[in-house]
């Protein structure tokens, strides 16, 4: 055992007191690189217990592997607790990943990761992942300018599914609507479940001469979906979408974003639903003929070759 | 210095005479190094005995702080909602000019209200007879905050790169400016050029567009005054990465002398 594992032992042992010392051995990877993430977790999954002098060495029972076993000696790593969260949503492991090795650790942090970020019913981002992700979107787009569009669908009248068909229904039309908002969008668009039956997409990038085309699509796709309902019959919903661009240059908040996007949703559905209405910027003020004019016959010298002193020594002050 | 002081303002839609003269710095599109400019400029200003104020009105992108490493615990912020007055908020900056910053708690400044309009105004007449020159850092784009800022000075300075996109931006910002605000004339600085002459060719081409679709409200074309390129300079990223101002940690490099040349020109245009 190299010299330096010794401390690394200590500290998950301190951890889990409980634990063998073969079990600590072997939450540590070869390469140690991982070394100190997987203690940073295993102390905040567990706060370090009060002083138990004597328990650091007593040794558990079974072959279990450590993080089992840690659990089977009564410290606070509520492992049982989120292997049945995942078990229940379809986490498998596969074979050839050894419980307590490195890599079912990590598949156990993806999973976890995975499920706190999910909608049960739909499997779309939720709302705290939507609400990250908003917030990351209108930074990014406050520096860089590139536009962004975030729309707001409402399923129309679902109340009524609801009332007329049962919530098992309601739960079927939901899922149908959000699969149709996933098949709408392109692979780096977020479309995240927010509410009952209100979803959110961010579509970053998109130009603004684009927004209406696309949450026309979307709203067209899902008027034109027959969702089979328990019972064999077949339903058709539609919904209201608002949008807004995220304001280009300006530092803003998602919620006033956010704002911007449902006052447009609620004209949406002022005006009858079933329709797309979007808070577009204003448009660009430069046309096509001056910009080809802007740059027609404009040479400028290489960028490979530059003249302006591109190093770092200074050059001799005047 | 004093030609400064008592030349009558080009066009002056908001400034008297006898008070600071004031230029907004802007730039169409983010990224262009506007603040790294107006930062080094003031402190080239300031080497000429004039006495320098930078107004951070990037009321959403303050960036100035961290172009200067200033952290200071009284901002614009806080005299806006009364918790400071304007004389704590104004500080001393490397370059021996002062700098009233913004503060990162202006978010919801990003949208123009009369409230805003109005301390902005409060505060700009404030300083003005305190000063030879302000400058006016305002953000990018052309959102109703950017144009409100620039509206209060008296003159402009367009910071642009050869980049086709920020060409483009300063075109429309350009256009815009004419339109709205009835400016008759602009200066325009072009940076990170690959060689000493490109800005110029730039200025040109921007001016033939200018001339060709932009007409201000008394019918004639604004015209563009040349302040200067400023070249493509690794010791611009090492100046911006150490949080020092060019002019004091590489006053030598070419992009240094380009910020100097601009200073003199825009003096020389007083």
């Amino acid at each position: 055992m190299p010299p330096r594992l010794a401390p690394e032992i200590n500290r998950i042992q301190g951890l889990f007191p409980r634990l063998r010392q073969s079990a600590a051995v072997r939450l540590i990877p070869s390469n140690f690189t991982l070394v100190e993430p997987i203690i940073a977790l295993l102390e905040f999954a567990s706060p370090p217990p009060a002083e138990r002098p004597g328990d650091a060495t007593s040794a558990g029972a079974g072959a279990g592997h450590a993080a089992v076993a840690a659990h089977a000696a009564g410290s606070e790593l509520r492992l049982d607790a989120a292997m049945s969260l995942l078990t229940q949503a379809g986490w498998a492991v596969p074979d050839d990943v050894a419980p307590g090795s490195v890599a079912w650790l990590q598949l156990l942090i993806d999973g976890l990761c995975q499920l706190s970020s999910r909608d049960a019913l739909t499997g779309l981002n939720n709302r705290r992942q939507f609400e990250a992700a908003i917030a990351r979107e209108v930074d990014r787009v406050a520096r860089s300018g590139e536009p962004a569009l975030l729309l707001l669908a409402d399923i129309d009248h679902f109340k009524k599914v609801n009332d007329t068909h049962g919530h098992a229904a309601g739960d079927v039309v939901i899922r149908s609507v959000a699969e149709c908002l996933q098949d709408c969008v392109r692979p780096m668009d977020l479309v995240a479940r927010v509410g009952g039956e209100e979803f959110a997409i961010i579509l970053p990038n998109c130009p603004p001469a684009f927004g209406q085309a696309v949450s026309e699509r979307i709203r067209q796709k899902v008027a034109a979906k027959t969702v089979a309902i328990i019972g064999g019959q077949n339903l058709n919903v539609t919904v209201s979408i608002g949008g807004a661009f995220a304001p280009p240059w300006v530092r803003s908040s998602a919620a006033l974003w956010s704002e911007r996007a449902d006052q447009q949703l609620y004209r949406a559905k002022s005006e009858g639903r079933n329709r797309t209405c979007l808070d577009m910027p204003p448009l660009t003020v430069v046309s096509a003929e001056e910009k080809g004019l802007l740059f027609a016959g404009l040479t400028l010298s290489d960028a490979s070759e530059p003249s302006g002193g591109d190093d770092l020594m200074p050059k001799t002050p005047e | 210095m004093m030609e400064l002081m008592t030349a009558p303002a080009p066009t002056a839609p908001t400034s008297p005479p006898r008070l600071a003269r004031t230029v907004a710095i802007t730039s169409g599109k983010g990224g262009v190094g506007k603040t790294f400019f107006s930062a080094n400029l003031a402190a080239a200003l300031s080497r000429h005995g004039m006495k320098v104020l930078v107004l951070d009105a990037d009321l959403g992108l303050a960036n100035l702080d961290v172009v200067l490493n200033l952290y200071p615990k009284i901002t614009l912020h806080d005299v806006f909602t009364g918790k400071a007055q304007l004389e704590e908020a104004i500080l001393p900056a490397p370059g021996g000019f002062s700098v009233l910053l913004a503060g990162s708690g202006l978010v919801e400044y990003s949208r123009l209200t009369p409230e805003v309009r109005d301390q902005l105004s409060t505060i700009f007449e404030a300083v003005k007879p305190r000063f030879d020159v302000i400058l006016i850092d305002t953000g990018a784009g052309i959102s109703d905050v950017v144009l409100y800022a620039v509206s209060m000075a008296h003159e402009v300075i367009v910071v642009a790169t050869p980049e086709p996109t920020s060409m483009t931006d300063a075109y429309a910002t350009i256009k815009v400016l004419a339109s709205q605000q009835s400016r008759e004339q602009l200066h325009l600085v072009v940076n990170q050029v690959t060689r000493q002459g490109d800005g110029r060719a730039i200025c040109n081409q921007l001016q033939q567009v200018v001339d060709r679709f932009v007409t201000g409200p008394n019918g004639t074309a604004p015209k563009l005054y040349f302040l200067g390129d400023i070249p493509l300079d690794s010791c611009v990223r090492d100046a911006v990465q150490k949080r020092q101002l060019l002019l004091e940690l590489h006053p030598g490099s070419a992009a240094a002398q380009g910020v100097v040349q601009a200073a003199t020109r825009l003096q020389s245009r007083g």
